[in-house]
C-alpha cells in the first residue's frame, strides 16, 4: 500500500520539469511526506552569505503543498494555486532543506494547506507558507 | 556612457547574471526607473510545472516577483547593502500561457528605515491581465554608507 503511495508520489515528482530543475525530492512515512531539497549551486540568491534565493524557498514550499495534496487525492489532477503568503523567518543557508506540508483543510474544490521548511534544526524554520489549492474536478 | 548607464548596467548584470538562481532561470533585464523595476523570464521546456498543460510553474512565477521586488527596492533606494524578503504574498488570477515569455514588474512604493514595501505583477504583454499579483515587505539589510552608520553610531552614544 503504501509502496504504491510512494510510487505514485516519486512518479507525480519526475513528471514535473520544474521539481527536477529544483532538484528536490520526497520521502513517505504512511501518508506523511517530506520533502527535500538539497543545496546547489544554482538555488542561490545572495553569494555573498550564501544563501538560497528566497523564491528557490517559496517556490520549495509550494511544491511541497502540491506534492502532498497529491499524497492525499491521487486521482486528481495537478491543484492549481490560488494564492501563497509566505513567511521567511532565517537565511536558507547552503544546506539540505527539508518542508512538511499540513493539509488544514480538504474541501470538494479548495484546499487550505500550511507548509514549513528547516535545515538542520526543525524548531527553527527557515520559512512557512500558508496556501489555497483549486482541486481539480475531474477524474 | 555616463555614471548613470554604467550604474544600471552593473544592477542590469548583477540582477540577472550576477545572481546564481536567477541566471539558472534565464532572467533578462528589461528596464529600471525611479522605484520601478521590469524583468523577463523565458518560457523554457525544463520550467513547466503542469506537463500536462505545458504551464510554466508557479515557483518560477514566485522566483520573477521576489527578484523584480528587489530590483524595484535598490531602484527606490540605492544606499544599503541588500535585502531580504520578509514576506510575500502572491494570488495567481489565471494560468500563465505556455510557451510565453513573462514579464515581472515591481514598484517599491514606500521605504522606511529599515523596510521596504512593493507591489508587483507577472503578465505576458498586458499589465492589466495579469497573470499574478503580488504584495511583500522586504527588510533593508547591511549599513546605508554614511549617513545610517552615522545615526547607529550616534544611538550608541545616548
Amino acid at each position: 500500500m503504501s509502496q504504491t503511495r510512494s510510487d505514485r508520489l516519486n512518479a507525480m515528482m519526475a513528471s514535473v520539469p520544474y521539481m527536477r530543475f529544483l532538484g528536490m525530492s520526497a520521502e513517505l512515512a504512511g501518508d506523511e511526506m517530506t520533502a527535500i531539497l538539497p543545496f546547489a549551486p544554482h538555488l542561490v540568491g545572495n553569494v555573498m552569505l550564501p544563501a538560497l534565493h528566497g523564491g528557490v524557498l517559496g517556490a520549495f514550499l509550494e511544491m511541497t503543498a502540491l506534492a502532498q495534496l497529491s499524497v492525499r487525492e491521487p486521482q486528481r489532477r495537478m491543484p492549481k494555486t490560488i494564492d501563497v503568503t509566505i513567511e521567511y523567518l532565517r537565511p536558507g543557508r547552503a544546506l539540505t532543506t527539508y518542508a512538511r506540508a499540513d493539509v488544514r483543510k480538504l474541501g470538494r474544490r479548495i484546499a487550505n494547506v500550511h507548509v514549513e521548511a528547516w535545515q538542520e534544526n526543525r524548531a527553527s524554520p527557515v520559512a512557512a507558507l500558508r496556501g489555497h489549492f483549486m482541486l481539480s474536478s475531474e477524474g | 556612457m555616463d555614471d548613470t548607464q554604467i550604474d544600471l548596467q552593473v544592477l542590469a548584470n548583477a540582477m540577472t547574471q550576477g545572481t546564481p538562481q536567477s541566471a539558472a532561470l534565464g532572467f533578462e533585464f528589461v528596464s529600471v526607473e525611479p522605484c520601478v523595476g521590469v524583468l523577463k523570464v523565458n518560457w523554457r521546456e525544463d520550467l513547466v510545472g503542469d506537463p500536462d498543460t505545458g504551464v510554466i510553474a508557479g515557483g518560477v512565477i514566485t522566483t520573477l516577483l521576489d527578484h523584480v521586488s528587489g530590483l524595484a527596492v535598490k531602484a527606490a533606494k540605492v544606499d544599503f547593502n541588500g535585502t531580504a524578503t520578509l514576506d510575500l504574498r502572491i494570488d495567481y488570477m489565471r494560468p500563465a500561457q505556455p510557451r510565453r515569455a513573462i514579464f515581472g514588474r515591481a514598484h517599491c512604493y514606500k521605504v522606511t528605515r529599515s523596510i521596504a514595501f512593493v507591489r508587483a505583477s507577472a503578465y505576458e504583454d498586458d499589465p492589466d491581465d495579469p497573470i499574478a499579483t503580488a504584495q511583500g515587505a522586504f527588510v533593508l539589510t547591511g549599513a546605508p554608507s554614511g549617513v545610517s552608520t552615522q545615526g547607529a553610531a550616534k544611538a550608541a552614544k545616548p
